[in-house]
């Protein structure tokens, strides 16, 4: 999702707030999405997306119209999101209207996956963003990498951490994933 | 961890939390709260995040045992 027009994003740098409106129209779409999938909660997405674009705001002067703004609004949201979920302990519980459509493996009980869920929100913060975005909704590493600002084996290391640290405290319970 | 065990984990965290489908729409115009957000200015940190900070230096400063332990939970 490219704007296309170099001229918004010079007159964005420029501090132009209409460009930053159109800005914000082209690209609260995808920036509250992405906001959406680390923090699974519809009310702290949409505050952490005016809060995110509020930071772009902030930003503006050093912002680099040859390096594009998606990735750039993307890597602020990301690190929005990952102050909130720093903040305080939050469930990762998602709304079932924001679900994908059930394809429940009947292998594996309803308490089990609340239980995996509780000690997914356990993880501290840093191996549970990665995790969350690389696993669950599939993300590559790459683009992972580029959200959180650091390199593709440090998300696979931090992928890796997050699913011990689950399955250590999954047999902890009892349960043998 | 073997390949094995991963790949048990990744199928157990999918299916513990589903990810979000396609691309999602606000429930509200946010352009509203971004212009208030600009007039607002910066937030003040709660004076408990001072506290916190200061308690984390302290801690730091007294038992620098701790700091690896801090870094990791950062």
């Amino acid at each position: 999702m490219e704007t296309g027009s170099s001229g918004i994003l010079n007159e964005f740098r420029q501090g132009n707030v209409d460009a930053f409106e159109s800005l914000f129209r082209l690209h609260q779409r995808a920036v509250y999405s992405w906001i959406l999938r680390i923090v699974r909660n519809p009310a702290a997405a949409e505050d952490l997306t005016v809060e995110t674009f509020w930071r772009i705001h902030q930003a503006h002067a050093r912002f680099q119209p040859s390096h594009g703004f998606e990735g750039w609004a993307r890597r602020i949201a990301t690190h929005a999101a990952f102050d909130w979920l720093r903040a305080a302990r939050h469930e990762s519980e998602l709304p079932a209207e924001l679900a994908a459509p059930a394809t429940a493996d009947p292998a594996i009980s309803a308490e089990i996956r609340v239980k995996t869920a509780m000690a997914f929100s356990r993880l501290p913060p840093r191996l549970r963003i990665a995790a969350i975005l690389a696993v669950v909704e599939e993300q590559s590493h790459k683009d992972v990498a580029a959200a959180l600002g650091i390199s593709v084996a440090a998300v696979k290391l931090r992928v890796f951490r997050a699913l011990r640290l689950l399955r250590k405290d999954l047999l902890l319970q009892g349960i043998t994933p | 961890m073997n390949e094995n065990d991963r790949d048990q984990m990744k199928k157990l965290l999918q299916q513990a939390l589903p990810p979000v489908e396609g691309e999602r729409e606000p429930g509200r115009d946010l352009w509203p709260a971004v212009l208030r957000r600009l007039d607002a200015g910066p937030a003040a940190p709660p004076w408990f995040d001072w506290a916190l900070g200061a308690g984390l230096l302290g801690l730091a400063a007294f038992f620098p045992a701790s700091i690896p332990v801090l870094l990791y939970y950062l």
